[in-house]
């Protein structure tokens, strides 16, 4: 019973957000384009300036956050609230960050916006660590447990060879948009974490992940629920010891900031970023492959903003 | 101020302090600051008596401060400061309710004095500990059977009762409150801690406080103290009429009205005879001013306060020698490697064992839970007492809990400066069982959750890379231990070290990471 209902609500829930979506694309047709392009951008980076005004800025030149949150729906934000580590050290997304995404979610008439993550370290400790907790609350959001199995849902995910079953997080699947919010950083095991990666932190067993081929399990997944949006942190920037980091000496200060709909597409270039190639990070190179997004950024429509 | 509201101060004061006790063991979001543990926990008779021979600070005096109070007044410290006391008289008031109204006058008659059985299991106690065993003064001491009533029964359903609470908070859409982790149940620590509280419920629901005055270690050394105290209580021979009301009120079985007489030995101080009697007939009696005119037995007295000095200091004195005993046993077996890991703080395994009588205070306030009762980690000898299980959990790199809050000395208190140089173990890679060597996949969970970045991830076969370990800056935490995916048996593990060491502070590469930032343009 309980798998059927499931079953008919994820059906009925991805007939409304592709409604959502295509009825969205349809509007930014007619809304007037700053660039005076027609054409929607695929991706948008920004550079050299804080993260709350990179991302207003970010999100303007995609249309404003209304294209992708409707009037009284749920929003469920994720950032990377992993690690028991301050601000600095780099290992969480940038508060600020956030709570400007936050903000911008009850602007465009959100109903809800929820904040969670399945941290790694003890679960409040890094929420009020990483100044995330207050941040969020700060701006409305209700700020949730990721640490707790009851919150967690049996979920197949489709043609998948490795990961055919996997306990996802009840908000991932009952709310009506998903705004992924990583930081980018180095990763001992999987090179560079940045939002196919993150997306580890709304299932139960990650352990699983790491017993069947972990590279396979990201990419895989990634096909499950593509977020809404993709918004990459990349103003402090851990760039060894990832991903917990030994000291604020494995952080660079980079003040970058990516945004876009498209998951392969953003962790391509955000590797481009860190200083390394797509093509030699498994995940995303068996993400693209199947056809998940793209990693060939020539490709794509991009937004440059340097402020 | 009036004897007679003697009983009325000691109920107040009482309850005050199990509340704080409460408050000790459910303080379930780490609230309380440091130093109150010390404020509270100093007024317990063992674990200040063990810290006092570690020399750990004022907190050791707690219980010359009991002594002296003990000496002045009598036994005090069972009516006014030990939590169990308090809950005996919880359980003996309940269980009064379930007696007709005839029984409920009567609730405790006198009964004869178990002294030989219970000086007889001091001894023993005292024999125990000077061999090194701490244990069996651990399981008798009336705080740590507290301790791990509230660690391993009541802690657990405040959780599961504040769980299904911030559950039905949820359901109705509100966020403000949080769940709780419960990791594991240790059954056998449940079982160890309800045998003992049943014990003492029992003996208290049909004996007042039968557990105080032939079992309790601290109880009997109090007792024999208590022969010696200055204000006695006593029943007046003129005033009294042996009409049976004080013996009837007393907890302790300790009045017989009949003979007029009050065995103050076994007196716990709560002075519910002196608000019973109607004709004044109970009170404080100034031993040394009353000698003087009536019979005064020299010789008794002074052996009687011989051999409690002696049997003290002995203690003292011969628990020093086993010490340097103990120190020349530290020689650690090299072919035997599995150590357990004993919490930071500690110094060695020798010392904790020595020191510990599980009152799982540390349990229960380790914000990992990674601190969980032994069996036979340590060996008999640290049966119970807490080890580092790093299967369940593991150690929080900057917390330093367990030593801020031990009443033993037997985790010392470090500053998290310390903690992170502190080497309570160190990792052991099996490659062999390595997923990434089985399987020729990608893991590195060890990595990720290393505080140190003693475990590396180095290029290997196939473009993938391996865990290769840096001993010397690892501090034992085990996270890599917790992380690592494999089954049964773990790629990495830590083995304890017996006595800890410094870890070499971890390497920090001063060169800047690259600056993408200066560069004028984006890279795509």
């Amino acid at each position: 019973m309980k798998r059927r209902e499931f079953i008919t609500k994820t059906i009925t829930a991805g007939l409304a957000a592709g409604t959502a979506l295509k009825l969205g694309g349809f509007s930014t047709l007619w809304a007037a384009e700053p660039a005076g392009s027609a054409k929607p951008y695929d991706l948008v980076a920004v550079r050299n300036g804080e993260p709350e005004v990179m991302f207003d800025r970010a999100i303007e030149s995609l249309g404003g956050m209304s294209k992708y949150v409707k009037r009284g729906q749920t929003v469920v934000v994720k950032p990377n609230i992993g690690w028991d580590v301050s601000v600095e050290r780099a290992g969480n997304t940038n508060p600020g960050l956030v709570k400007s995404i936050v903000e911008h979610c009850f602007k465009a008439g959100a109903k809800d916006v929820y904040v969670f993550d399945n941290t790694c370290d003890l679960w409040t400790n890094c929420y009020s660590n990483s100044g995330i907790e207050a941040a969020a609350k700060s701006a409305g959001a209700k700020v949730v447990t990721g640490n707790s199995e009851r919150k967690y849902r049996d979920v197949q995910i489709p043609g998948a060879e490795t990961l055919k079953t996997v306990k996802v997080h009840e908000l991932i699947l009952d709310s009506d948009v998903f705004i992924n919010v990583p930081v980018l950083k180095h990763h001992s095991s999987a090179r560079v974490t940045v939002a196919m990666k993150n997306l580890m932190g709304i299932v139960w067993d990650r352990r699983y992940w790491h017993q069947n081929n972990l590279q396979k399990c990201i990419a895989e997944f990634a096909a499950l629920r593509k977020p809404d949006l993709n918004v990459v942190d990349a103003y402090r920037v851990m760039t060894r010891n990832g991903p917990r980091g030994v000291s604020e000496a494995d952080v660079s200060l980079m003040k970058q900031l990516l945004v876009s709909p498209d998951i392969v597409a953003i962790d391509a270039a955000s590797t481009k970023i860190f200083g390394s190639e797509p093509g030699d990070i498994p995940y995303i190179v068996m993400a693209h492959e199947m056809g998940i997004g793209t990693m060939n950024l020539q490709t794509l429509s991009i937004n440059r903003i340097t402020l | 101020m009036k004897v007679s509201s003697l009983r009325k101060i000691r109920i107040v004061f009482s309850l005050i302090m199990f509340s704080v006790f409460l408050v000790l063991f459910l303080d379930l979001r780490n609230l309380l600051p440091s130093n109150f543990y010390s404020v509270v926990l100093f007024s317990q008779f063992i674990p200040s008596f063990l810290s006092f021979i570690t020399a750990a600070g004022w907190a050791a005096i707690g219980f010359i401060v009991v002594m002296v109070l003990t000496l002045l007044f009598g036994r005090v410290y069972c009516s006014f400061l030990c939590p169990l006391g308090v809950l005996q008289d919880l359980i003996s008031r309940v269980a009064n309710w379930f007696r007709t109204n005839k029984k409920r006058k009567k609730r405790v008659a006198y009964y004869r004095s178990w002294a030989i059985l219970h000086y007889s299991i001091l001894v023993l106690i005292v024999i125990a500990f000077i061999a090194g065993f701490v244990s069996p003064m651990g399981w008798l001491d009336p705080y740590s059977i507290f301790g791990r009533f509230m660690a391993h029964i009541v802690r657990p359903i405040v959780i599961q009762a504040n769980n299904f609470l911030v559950y039905i908070l949820e359901a109705l859409s509100v966020y403000h409150f949080k769940p709780l982790e419960l990791k594991v149940i240790s059954w056998f620590s449940v079982g160890v801690a309800t045998g003992l509280i049943l014990l003492v419920s029992i003996l208290a629901a049909f004996r007042g406080r039968e557990y105080c005055n032939t079992v309790c270690p601290v109880g009997a050394v109090l007792r024999l103290t208590s022969i010696i105290s200055i204000y006695k209580l006593k029943l007046h021979e003129n005033k009294c009429n042996s009409c049976g009301l004080c013996a009837s009120a007393c907890k302790a079985g300790c009045i017989n009205s009949n003979t007029k007489s009050l065995d103050f030995e076994r007196c716990i101080a709560c002075y519910n005879c002196i608000t019973a009697c109607k004709s004044g007939g109970v009170g404080f009696e100034n031993v040394l001013r009353k000698e003087k005119t009536s019979s005064y037995n020299p010789a008794r007295r002074s052996f009687l306060a011989g051999s409690a000095v002696a049997l003290l200091g002995g203690g003292s004195t011969l628990t020093l020698l086993a010490q340097d005993e103990q120190r020349g046993q530290n020689t650690t077996r090299p072919e035997e490697k599995e150590f357990a890991v004993s919490p930071p703080g500690s110094l060695s395994i020798d010392h904790f064992i020595s020191k510990c009588t599980a009152c799982h205070l540390c349990v229960s306030v380790c914000p990992k839970q990674v601190l969980q009762p032994s069996l036979l980690e340590y060996g008999l000898k640290g049966f119970l007492q807490p080890r580092m299980d790093f299967h369940t959990s593991y150690c929080n790199f900057d917390c330093v809990k367990c030593g801020e809050v031990c009443p033993t000395g037997a985790i010392l208190p470090l500053t998290i400066e310390e903690k992170h140089l502190t080497q309570t173990g160190k990792a052991w890679f099996i490659r062999r069982n390595c997923i990434v060597r089985t399987d020729h996949t990608d893991c590195g969970a060890c990595s990720e959750h290393c505080p140190t970045k003693a475990v590396q991830m180095v290029p290997w076969r196939h473009r993938l890379l391996i865990p290769k370990v840096n001993q010397d800056i690892c501090i034992g935490c085990g996270a890599c231990e917790y992380a690592c995916p494999t089954s049964p048996y773990k790629a990495i593990y830590v083995d304890g070290n017996a006595v800890h060491k410094k870890a070499d502070p971890p390497t920090i590469n001063e060169e800047p990471a690259s600056q993408a930032s200066a560069a004028d343009d984006f890279p795509f």
